[in-house]
């Protein structure tokens, strides 16, 4: 007996391995072996499935049968009735919140059904250590495509058709990009990958790169052939552990294998990667900031122009690209733009993968053709509000985005269609509000974080957000009065209109969005206003408000 | 070892391949024939494990990679141990009895690449369950 035939896939993501699956795999292996099946089934960790919520999630392959919540002494029934015995160990199997029915296979449930899959294509599918695996999936081979076959032309102009925009939230046209950064006459240019991704509540970047880290490499490869550069960088926080030894190992074996180094494909084509790491400044996603701190220099954004593309790391044209953009470029290439371009609206191609978190039933990374509408995402994909509450409101875009109201709930999201509600489209970030929150609350959690993350290089980001945070400290200590809520809105403005970088020209977008669709809740705050309503319960509350309004 | 052209990347694909073809991919859905052996303790003592051994090494030799094997439980045949049954898509199911390993060879020749059905072992029931 020598064949395998059972992959047992177990969730190797951040948000699992904290639920103890390293646990939850060793035991399953010292039990197979003690039961003597080793050499029928092996035991293989992989990257995010996305469904966290459920974590530390277990699949069996080819059976298909997804297990959620396994816990390390679960690894004993799995192994005895479902790997000896052929039975489905039914207290593991995930049940639909709404009809509390068991479901076995991942293509049945909800939350993957509206789903398409391009830039986590692989996550949750191979073991991202071993780069046997991707290149079985057909790694590698986009670029030994553009190398051998496409002149570098043709690279840019089939990305640019594509009609693939930077998924790091500002949308700009990756191909765009590329072709000015080709076009810039110079010796060295460099192609960096943006990894510090730091909208609270997002991790996307995370999840590719810990699920699916070749995908990346090849990418970055691929853009350096494009643009001209023999150099990438991968620019990633620190407090990513995981994805970094990761990266790491995926660097390591494609330069054994020659896909990294001197002469890839026997082409005159060389390139390597090397990691920085960032010390977890939300400032360093902007591209500026982050090739300073690459440089070594403070974490501060440079006025633009000129654009990193004309002058960038070192003096040297550069381009940057986001995590999920990279992931994006392999398939491109090989499946072609028409393909990706059939994918999404009018002006935004493709997919989008966002990170479902805040008081939604199924917390985790989700990834949609563009277009699809919140109500699907958050009602069907993410299965509705925890505890039967009623929706009060959306926040994409992290701190730099806006609240989204039932009312533009149907509204099909691209990057255009939720500018003009209001939000962006940002990293993709997407934090779920229930009837209980409180929005002014909302709005001076984020304050707090993007006061606590402004550099200080101009006045504006650096006195407007502490200025901004405190009048809304005053509001919801029940001590300011109308005057206060016109300073606040007024100092919104002046600070969006006058900052350095985006960080801070988006940082009142909270405020601006949530003053538009709940000026109620700012009024309840206010002194000399006999308003109701607060943080808590609405109806019958009122005693509690009150409370609230004299402390 | 260095890869020096993409047909040298599609040979390590092929040699890759046994590791991931056990895993339902993205694109390839659909049309999966399903091999389903009962692996509860009367099968398992009637040898239900070696001949699911065998099934997988038949399919590897033949290279055939849209059939999968999976493991299920009793379904109250304990007589004809171990059983197997057989879903084409699109065909009635097939049920065969007293499949031990030196069967294999000859439902998977015939059946599974050769579509007709080893008569003689198969257990004749009706699968219309309410």
């Amino acid at each position: 007996m020598s064949k395998t035939r059972t992959n047992i896939m177990v969730c190797g993501g951040t948000g699992c391995l904290a639920s103890d699956s390293e646990k939850v795999a060793k035991n399953l292996e010292l039990i197979i072996k003690a039961r003597g099946y080793e050499e029928e089934a092996k035991v293989i960790q992989t990257g995010c499935f996305g469904f966290c919520e459920q974590g530390p999630i277990v699949k069996i392959e080819p059976d298909n049968v997804f297990y959620v919540r396994v816990g390390p002494k679960d690894a004993k029934d799995i192994v005895d009735e479902h790997i000896v015995k052929g039975r489905k160990v039914e207290r593991l199997l995930y049940k639909e919140p709404h009809h509390n029915k068991k479901i076995g296979k991942q293509e049945d449930m909800e939350f993957y059904k509206k789903q398409l899959r391009i830039a986590l294509r692989n996550c949750g599918l191979i073991n991202p250590e071993d780069i046997y695996e991707y290149i079985a999936l057909g790694g590698y081979e986009a670029l030994g495509k553009a190398l051998t076959q496409m002149s570098r032309d043709e690279v840019v102009k089939e990305v640019k058709e594509s009609g693939l925009r930077g998924r790091g939230g500002g949308g700009f046209p990756t191909g765009v990009k590329w072709e000015i950064t080709k076009s810039q006459e110079s010796e060295v240019k460099f192609i960096i990958c943006n990894a510090d991704e730091g909208d609270p509540g997002a991790f996307m970047d995370r999840s590719i790169l810990e699920g699916d880290p070749h995908s990346v490499i090849e990418a970055m490869a691929i853009g350096g052939y494009a643009i001209g550069a023999d150099k990438g960088i991968v620019y990633i926080r620190a407090e990513y552990p995981l994805a970094i030894s990761r990266l790491k190992t995926a660097i390591k074996q494609s330069r054994e294998l020659g896909l990294l180094g001197k002469n890839i494909f026997d082409s005159d084509f060389s390139f390597d990667i090397d990691i920085k790491f960032g010390a977890g400044a939300f400032v360093c996603g902007e591209e500026t900031a982050l090739i300073n701190s690459c440089e070594g220099k403070r974490g501060e954004p440079d006025f633009k122009p000129p654009f990193p593309a004309q002058e960038g790391y070192w003096g040297h044209p550069t381009n940057v690209n986001n995590v999920e953009t990279f992931a994006n470029i392999p398939p491109i290439i090989t499946k072609g733009s028409e393909w990706f371009s059939s994918i999404g609206t009018e002006k935004s191609k493709g997919t989008k993968v966002f990170a479902l978190a805040g008081k939604i039933n199924n917390v985790g990374l989700v990834e949609v053709p563009m277009g699809t509408t919140l109500r699907e995402i958050i009602f069907d994909i993410g299965g509705g509000i925890q505890g039967g509450k009623k929706f009060k409101a959306v926040q994409t875009g992290g701190p730099s985005g806006g609240v989204i109201t039932e009312e533009y709930l149907d509204t099909p999201i691209d990057y255009d269609s939720l500018l003009s509600i209001g939000s962006m489209m940002g990293s993709g970030g997407m934090i779920v509000m229930d009837e209980t929150d409180n929005m002014v609350n909302i709005a001076k959690f984020y304050l707090e974080f993007t006061m606590d993350e402004a550099c200080g290089k101009c006045a504006a980001g650096r006195i407007g957000t502490k200025r901004l945070y405190e009048i809304l400290n005053k509001i919801t200590s029940g001590k300011a009065t109308m005057a206060d809520l016109d300073a606040l809105k007024q100092l919104s403005y002046m600070v969006k209109g006058s900052s350095l970088c985006g960080l801070c020209q988006t940082a009142p977008n909270p405020i601006i969005s949530t003053m538009k669709h709940f000026w109620d809740e700012y009024l309840a705050f206010i002194k000399d206003v006999d308003h109701s309503q607060g943080e808590g319960e609405y109806d019958g509350a009122k005693n509690k408000d009150n409370l609230m309004l004299k402390a | 070892m260095k890869v020096k052209s993409l047909d040298e990347l599609k040979k390590i694909r092929e040699e890759s391949l046994e590791k991931v073809n056990l895993r339902e991919k993205g694109d390839v859905k659909g049309d999966k024939v399903e091999i389903l052996v009962g692996m509860s303790t009367c099968g398992i003592s009637s040898g239900a494990r070696e001949t699911l051994t065998e099934f997988i090494e038949e399919i590897d030799k033949s290279k055939i990679n849209n059939i999968k094997v999976v493991p299920v439980g009793c379904i109250g045949y304990c007589h004809s141990e171990p059983t197997v049954q057989v879903n084409i898509p699109g065909q009635k199911p097939i049920l065969y009895g007293n499949v031990k390993k030196d069967k294999v060879h000859e439902i998977f020749e015939k059946h599974l690449q050769n579509g007709e059905v080893v008569e003689n072992m198969v257990l004749d029931i009706d699968f219309e369950r309410a």
